[in-house]
């Protein structure tokens, strides 16, 4: 079991049309620098320097990380992560 | 030909042309309009600006349209009231009122943003104009869109109070009164904006409708004798009108019109949905999006869109965020109105409150010139004030009882 990854609808053309990847346990970040060998280029539009994105929003099973450890936040195998652009309103695609 | 040379993402830099799109492709961040200022410079002179018709397009080359104004030409220069009775009261030397309490054509700032939001969807060949909104912006787009021959399709949620509802309807739009709270109403307008090619004004054409609010802050220094003031006091919902105050200012001074540039911007916030001041008064950059609880509902959005931007533009001028409980804000209307004849909006006895706790803490200094944007008219939200004013003298039509009641009232 991974850590399930939702992709939205601009990104889905890096991940070949998924709208969910599995993902690898640990922090945001090496969730995202994972994901980013596997699909490359979406690293940077989901990050820079090491942040997530001003305009980029993540949920860890539901709840936004900046109401966690931010970046910092621990995923573990099972999580959910949804990563959803600010200009959706917090909805999911 | 206009002054306009593009779009530009806010976050990454990235260019794009000018189209009815509002988030970059790359990063998600907001586009904003790029103006050829050296171009501007030699045109937008002190001299050829008082030259013009007083409304909002006498700015035009710093506003985003390719040709002539089409919409709301009877908008703007709003009156900037020199408040002495209510400086006295709050103890500084001077206070001026920016008073859009009387903005035509439907009393509130919104309709500032929507006639440039209009001008330009009719630049861009639309025939539909739409927004979701809970109040000012409906009643602006019904109004404006009415005027300038646009259909209208207006979402609010079910839930608004009749007063409201019937302040659109009379212009009669499509008002479409959706069963869900205003965050699910601004949802369901993504998803219909991405489907049908309607001008949403605060979705698809937010980048131009946004620049609207700058005229607010070119009105304030042209009708100070082209100062800038000390301070400058601005109620925050989205954070996008503060943002554009401070960036009216900096482009009057990039442009020549302004010789110095000394102003400190204030964010002003109710208690109850604070998300911009919090972020300040704790020194931060990261916007913690909160569950509105307020009596100032036209500015209770919980997850700000351009907070960050408000929290950049109060930093860099070096000023400060503060908010106000309910009581307070009631208070604050009732004191505008008893001091200077100004009823406002809830908005406004925010911006009021918080600029007398600014003062009381020493953020703003006594000796300074404090302008304070009072952006909405309190005839819109006058249940916000059940309760809280006096009641009536009730008479018999004969003088004796008059004479009776003045007698209470200590009049004679």
């Amino acid at each position: 079991m991974a850590v399930k990854v939702r992709i939205p609808t601009p990104l889905q053309r890096l991940t070949q049309g998924k709208e969910e990847v599995d993902g690898v346990s640990g922090t945001i970040m090496e969730l995202v620098t994972d994901l980013d060998k596997r699909f490359p280029g979406i690293g940077e539009r989901i990050s820079e320097g090491g942040k997530v994105r001003r305009f980029v929003n993540i949920y860890v099973n539901e709840e936004d990380i900046r109401f966690l450890k931010a970046e910092d936040t621990i995923v573990k195998d099972g999580d959910e992560v949804s990563i959803v652009p600010a200009i959706a309103g917090g909805a999911r695609q | 030909m206009g002054y306009v040379s593009g779009l530009k993402c806010r976050e990454c830099g990235r260019e794009y042309p000018v189209d009815p799109i509002y988030v970059c492709e790359f990063c998600f961040g907001p586009l904003e309009v790029v103006y050829d200022y050296k171009k501007i410079k030699r045109v937008l002179t002190r001299k050829n600006i008082e030259k013009r018709e007083n409304n909002l397009w006498r700015y035009k080359e710093l506003l985003p349209i390719d040709g002539e104004p089409q919409v709301g030409l009877n908008s703007g220069f709003t009156p900037l009231i020199k408040a002495d009775n209510l400086a006295g009261e709050l103890g500084i030397k001077e206070l001026y009122i920016k008073d859009d309490t009387v903005a035509h054509p439907t009393l509130s700032f919104k309709d500032r943003v929507v006639a440039v939001a209009l001008t330009k969807a009719k630049e861009f060949g639309f025939d539909t104009v739409a927004c979701a909104s809970t109040g000012n912006l409906a009643h602006s787009v019904s109004a404006h869109g009415a005027k300038a021959g646009f259909k209208r399709f207006v979402f609010i949620p079910a839930t608004l109070e009749p007063s409201k509802i019937v302040a659109s309807l009379v212009y009669e739009p499509n008002l479409i009164a959706v069963d869900g709270n205003y965050d699910e109403v601004n949802r369901l307008c993504s998803e219909i904006a991405n489907k049908y090619k309607w001008a949403f004004v605060n979705i698809n054409i937010r980048p131009f409708y946004a620049e609207g609010s700058k005229t607010q802050g070119f009105e304030i220094i042209e009708q100070l004798g082209w100062k800038a003031p000390d301070n400058v006091v601005v109620p925050c919902a989205s954070g996008s009108l503060l943002t554009k105050v401070w960036k009216s200012f900096k482009e009057f001074k990039k442009i020549g019109i302004l010789k110095k540039l000394d102003t400190k911007v204030f964010a002003a916030q109710a208690t109850g949905c604070s998300p911009i001041s919090l972020a300040i008064k704790q020194g931060t950059d990261v916007i913690r999006p909160v569950k509105p609880n307020t009596v100032a509902k036209s500015l209770a959005i919980g997850n700000p869109a351009d907070g960050f931007y408000a929290i950049q533009a109060v930093k860099e001028s070096r000023g400060y965020g503060e908010d106000v409980s309910d009581e307070e804000i009631i208070e604050g209307i009732k004191m505008l109105a008893r001091a200077e004849g100004i009823f406002a909006e809830t908005a406004g006895g925010v911006t009021l409150a918080c600029t007398k706790r600014l003062i009381e803490t020493g953020k703003i200094g006594r000796d300074e010139t404090t302008v304070i944007c009072i952006t909405g008219n309190g005839l819109k939200t006058q249940e916000a004030l059940d309760g809280h004013t006096a009641a009536p003298h009730y008479i018999k039509p004969n003088l004796a009882s008059f004479e009776e009641v003045l007698k209470k009232i200590g009049g004679k």
